[in-house]
């Protein structure tokens, strides 16, 4: 029995080491492509590398939907109008002040540092042990019981936040149909 | 029934990469001049939150943390669908997809 826990213990560590170590190495690549179609592949890495964090964490629904919804629908949009804006040379990196970099990747060393270290003088005492859960926690069913009882409001609301967005996509996409004979004739 | 515990490391592991996340997207943001790039960096701090939110619902073992996460999931879409729509009216018009470069709001 001590034995058959400690083998699963170190099976999830490994798996954490990759996963960990692959959504640290595809968020680094995210940002340091120049190209944004290889940007949205390495996004598409992370995306599934953190749902097996996920599934570390038995939020299984979560990355099911993760993996159907960010890295399928979202993701695809993304690639689709990447390659719709087409091969535009841009400036990526350069062109900004040198003094504009070095004061953002200390601004971004600064959150880092920040969230590390009030979650380690707040919180470490009491991230040491996690409570158990039972089969039933993060099982589709189990999410669907609290969407429908207990968050029922948030539930109605994302719905409305996605319903307005859609319009707002569909608004901003005739706009930009209505105006091209005028500049074609301009 | 005692329940599952948390085999593997502790909770404070995955909120350091969570940390991680939301650091290198927020650089993303701040440092990268390509509106799509600029999109693709805001994802990955909507992910560094949503890491976080689940590391602490699996910690205290309550479920709405993986509610909110499912609603930050929900939001980046619709956020994605304006971001992306902005883009490709900007593309019809010829515009730049510089962010510095877009710096007025004028229609």
């Amino acid at each position: 029995m001590i034995a058959a826990y400690s083998a699963g213990g170190a099976l999830v560590w490994i798996v954490w080491v990759v996963a960990g170590f692959a959504c640290l190495a595809s968020g680094v690549a995210v940002v340091s492509f120049s190209n944004p179609f290889y940007s949205a592949l390495a996004l598409i890495g992370n995306l599934g590398s953190l749902a097996v964090l996920y599934l570390l964490l038995s939020a299984e629904f979560v990355a099911a939907a993760q993996v159907l919804v960010y890295a399928g629908a979202v993701m695809v949009m993304f690639v689709f109008v990447i390659a719709y804006v087409g091969p535009r040379v841009e400036t990526p990196w350069a062109g900004a002040p040198g003094w504009q970099t070095i004061a953002a990747v200390l601004a971004a060393g600064a959150i880092f540092l920040e969230i590390v270290v009030v979650i380690g003088l707040k919180a470490s005492n009491s991230l040491l042990h996690s409570e158990h859960v039972n089969r039933t926690f993060g099982t589709p069913g189990w999410i669907g019981r609290l969407f429908l009882t207990d968050h029922l409001l948030a539930f109605e609301i994302t719905s409305i936040v996605l319903l307005i967005a859609a319009v707002g996509g569909v608004v901003l996409g005739s706009h930009a149909r209505r105006r091209d004979p005028n500049e074609a004739s301009a | 029934m005692l329940g599952a515990a948390l085999l593997g490391p502790g909770v404070a592991w995955y909120l350091g990469i969570a940390a991680f996340l939301f650091g290198i997207g927020a650089l993303g943001v701040l440092i990268r001049r390509n509106l799509l790039i600029v999109l693709l960096s805001l994802e990955l701090m909507l992910n560094g939150a949503n890491l976080a939110l689940i590391a602490f619902s699996r910690h205290a073992g309550n479920g709405a943390g993986q509610i909110f996460a499912l609603a930050v999931m929900a939001v980046a879409a619709s956020e994605v669908c304006v971001g992306l729509g902005l883009v490709v009216a900007l593309n019809r018009r010829r515009l730049s997809l510089d962010v510095d470069a877009l710096s007025e709001l004028r229609g």
